[in-house]
């Protein structure tokens, strides 16, 4: 158990270090910083002097020691548009983007699980085809198409739900900004999440249908079925268990994905989260929030993956991990 | 039933804003204020929030005009001395008074900002002659004293003093913190998400017909959001709009729309020093007359622009009436197989795609253009920060740049973008042309010492006809400022071209709604 979390920490930093090393290469390309912050008539002299002050004259290997000495000290630098320690401004971000992907996914989990096991128990059924018909719809749909039409007909047309923003947001345990506990916050949470939601499920459907195609026809289930086992019973515990496995590991994969779609849901919601912040940062330049956003993304990877791993573990005792086993 | 649905819709309309009581104006615009700092950058966004929390000591009316505010008169003592007589009975939003001080102190405090120092590097020295009345020495004489003293909006000197210094990458305490005379006071900020003003009970105005108690205002970036968000009835006014979503709105009877020309002009740059085919004033010329500056207007801005045939906006003094927009395709041809390139040349192009309305069509519709003429360029758009960087880096032949007079005078264009380039005095910073004439660099020293006005004009006007004559660049348009509002607002009596709306004057109907 250690020494598996012991190569954990070894690769999770390894990771981190390419993210910053990417994040740093990539950043001389993105645009000048001091020319997004400075006006028209501010002549170059003068914006060479603010770059000086900065350091970002500096060769890109003195900026990055420079960086990764401050990061080890838990100084990830301050945003040059927010004017906070980048991590502050991250953490203050996270509560809202933790809620949509929270919101989104268990939409995933209620809508994929009984899905992809209806047309796997009955492939011929009517319901079946249009389960499988509109998978393909989700997965060919972009999310910015979706996202876009649900705001059309639900806010614009019919005026239904709000159309951009969290809402109203209660501070709940001290620090966390909730939009889960007021009715407002919901109503606003509700299109972003499904839409989320939308370009995810897809996925999940047909996969736990295949696997659960496969496992039904596996020999322990028909022991079962002879053995007279109740078929909830069968469904539901013996061939779940095993259609599960293959969904954790994709679901670790997908978390990636995740990522990426809620910056795209975020930024046409103007949802106040982590994704809409990064997307705004690239605009604005923000260098420090722009690595220090990668860095926690990446932690978030090496994280998710480690617990995916677990749980694998605990589900599927075939598995072992070196030393976890007794 | 088209009748029942209208009032379903009408109905549905009803519901959001009358919650909306008291007079809460919710605004959505691109993008928010950086800081609340005035001093810390020249931007537009910059410039709105100070209309909002400060008072400038004259403003330009929608006429062209400068009006007075914080500065009641002024009379020119000298050819390098203005008296000012300044507004009495003021009070900032600290309680303290508003004095000949505070007026001192700021324009200081502006000599002393990275943004701010070009404009007022002019000013020499400002004496405090009684508590209501200073004097401004000029370095020379200089006829722009009373554009520059729109950008001096006077900062609580009590307040600010002795934690006063401007950070542009960090923390300040005047970064978070205001004492202005403005209509509205800030009561929160929540970068990137919201900044909420309350109107200033004691505002001095007495004419100021606005009635918004309390302004929000909301940065949304993505355009199509900010138009949901205004026809949901979740925000009551939006800028800026796209021209597709301007026509969507057209359409709908319970929004108001209003628009004005800008004096932002759109333009290429044809680089002489890149390229020597480009050096060949025919060849200027000729792509000059192969752009239809009207059909980009007409097809691509839906009417929102208008054609341009010089830089100098309508309201400048170097504007010129007879310079407009030629289209001459033969010409253009017959000046290509006379400079001896009838069989065309390549070039390069580059553009933003998220700066100007519509900027990336526009730059298609010119590959498309010069293609007529054999010119093929290669074209190439990107966002704005990586755009200005390739700019400063003069990467491509051709550059697409609008640029907004600070000073609303023809001559901060000629400076900027036709004055031979020189990185420390800051002439010709966005000179992408390659351009350099001793005469125009002259003129240009003259009209920035001239006092008379029509002589004045006279310079101008000739860089203005030069520039054109040379056809150094290839003018496209002026760009429109659009914004959008519900019925109960009505935006247009505060907006002007420079695109900073006084909205302490904005007055609210609720009534006007329920028609």
């Amino acid at each position: 158990m250690l020494s598996f979390f012991a190569r954990r920490l070894v690769q999770g930093i390894l990771v981190l270090l390419t993210i910053s090393l990417v994040s740093f290469v990539v950043q001389g390309k993105l645009g000048d910083p001091t020319q997004q912050l400075a006006g028209q008539s501010v002549t170059p002299t003068e914006r060479a002097e603010l770059r000086q002050s900065l350091g970002l004259d500096d060769p890109l290997l003195m900026q990055y020691g420079r960086f990764v000495k401050n990061a080890l000290q838990g100084d990830f630098g301050e945003s040059y548009y927010y004017k906070q320690p980048t991590l502050t401004v991250i953490l203050d971000n996270m509560p809202a983007t933790v809620e949509l992907a929270f919101c989104a996914l268990l939409l995933v989990l209620l809508i994929s699980t009984p899905s992809g096991m209806f047309a796997a128990i009955h492939p011929k059924h009517p319901i079946s085809k249009v389960i499988l018909f509109v998978s393909t719809l989700g997965l060919s749909v972009p999310i910015f198409i979706v996202a876009i039409f649900l705001v059309y007909f639900l806010s614009v047309e019919w005026q239904w739900l709000p159309s951009f923003g969290r809402g109203e947001t209660q501070q709940v345990f001290g620090f966390w900004r909730s939009g889960l506990v007021t009715q407002d916050g919901l109503a606003h949470l509700l299109l972003p999440s499904v839409s989320l939601a939308f370009v995810l499920t897809p996925v999940f459907v047909r996969l736990i249908r295949a696997e659960m195609i496969d496992v039904l026809q596996s020999d322990y289930v028909r022991f079962a079925w002879a053995k007279g086992i109740s078929a909830p019973r069968i469904y539901f515990v013996h061939a779940l268990k095993n259609t599960m496995l293959p969904v954790i590991t994709v679901g670790g994969i997908q978390a990636g994905t995740l990522v990426a779609y809620t910056m795209i849901t975020e930024t046409i919601f103007q949802w106040p989260g982590m994704g809409y912040m990064f997307m705004d940062a690239v605009t604005r330049v923000d260098a420090p929030l722009i690595s220090a956003y990668l860095m926690v993304v990446g932690a978030i990877f090496v994280i998710t993956n480690t617990l995916v791993d677990l749980v694998y573990g605990l589900i599927n005792p075939r598995v072992r991990i070196s030393g976890y086993s007794i | 039933m088209l009748r029942y649905f209208t009032l379903l819709m009408c109905l549905c309309w009803l519901v959001p804003s009358q919650a909306a009581t008291g007079q809460t104006l919710r605004l959505a615009l691109d993008a928010d204020p950086v800081s609340l700092d005035p001093h810390e950058q020249l931007s537009e966004g910059a410039l709105q929030y100070s209309h909002m929390v400060f008072d400038p000591l004259v403003r330009w009316n929608k006429a062209g005009q400068i009006e007075p505010r914080l500065a009641q008169s002024w009379q020119i003592l000298d050819a390098r001395t203005w008296r000012l007589q300044l507004r009495e009975g003021v009070k900032f939003h600290s309680g303290n008074d508003f004095t000949a001080d505070d007026v001192a102190y700021t324009i200081a405090r502006l000599q002393g900002s990275t943004d701010f120092k070009a404009l007022f590097g002019v000013i020499d020295q400002v004496t405090v002659e009684s508590p209501y009345s200073i004097r401004i020495h000029t370095r020379h004489s200089y006829p722009l004293i009373l554009n520059i003293l729109a950008f001096v909006f006077p900062i609580d000197s009590e307040y600010y003093q002795g934690r006063d210094e401007i950070t542009k990458f960090g923390r300040s305490f005047a970064s978070a913190n205001t004492s202005g005379t403005g209509p509205f006071r800030v009561t929160e900020r929540l970068p990137g998400q919201k900044l909420t003003l309350t109107r200033n009970p004691n505002y001095w105005d007495p004419y100021s017909p606005g009635n918004i108690d309390q302004l929000e205002w909301i940065p949304i970036r993505s355009d199509s959001t900010r138009l949901a968000a205004l026809m949901t009835g979740d925000v009551d006014v939006i800028a800026s709009l796209s021209p597709i979503d301007i026509q969507r709105l057209k359409r709908r009877p319970d929004f108001h729309l209003a628009s004005l020309i800008s004096s932002r002009i759109i333009m290429l740059q044809l680089n002489q020093s890149r390229r020597k085919e480009l050096q060949d004033w025919r060849v200027r010329r000729a792509i000059n007359l192969a752009i239809n500056q009207e059909l980009i207007v007409e097809k691509i801005l839906r009417g929102y622009g208008e054609a341009a045939g010089q830089v100098s906006a309508s309201q400048f003094l170097g504007h010129v009436d007879a310079l407009m927009p030629e289209y001459d395709l033969a010409e253009a041809k017959r000046l290509m197989a006379e400079a001896g390139y009838q069989d065309g040349f390549s070039l390069s192009f580059m553009a933003p795609n998220n700066r100007y309305m519509s900027d990336e069509q526009i730059a298609q519709a010119v590959v498309g253009m010069l293609d007529k003429i054999n010119i093929k360029v290669a074209l190439k758009t990107l966002p704005k920060a990586q755009y200005f960087q390739q700019f400063d880096e003069r990467a491509a032949d051709v550059m697409m740049l609008g640029w907004q007079s600070d000073t609303l005078d023809s001559n901060n264009i000629f400076e900027f973008l036709f004055a031979c380039q020189n990185s420390t005095t800051g002439r010709g910073v966005y000179n992408a042309n390659g351009y350099c004439n001793p005469q125009v660099d002259d003129d240009i020293d003259a009209a920035n010492r001239e006092m008379n006005p029509e002589r004045r004009i006279r310079i101008l006007q000739r860089v203005e006809r030069k520039i054109q004559q040379d056809a150094v660049i290839v003018p496209l348009h002026w760009q429109a400022i659009v914004w959008a509002s519900d019925t109960q607002v009505d935006i247009d009596p505060v907006l002007n071209f420079q695109n900073f709306p006084y909205l302490g004057d904005l007055v609210r109907h609720p009534e006007a709604g329920a028609q």
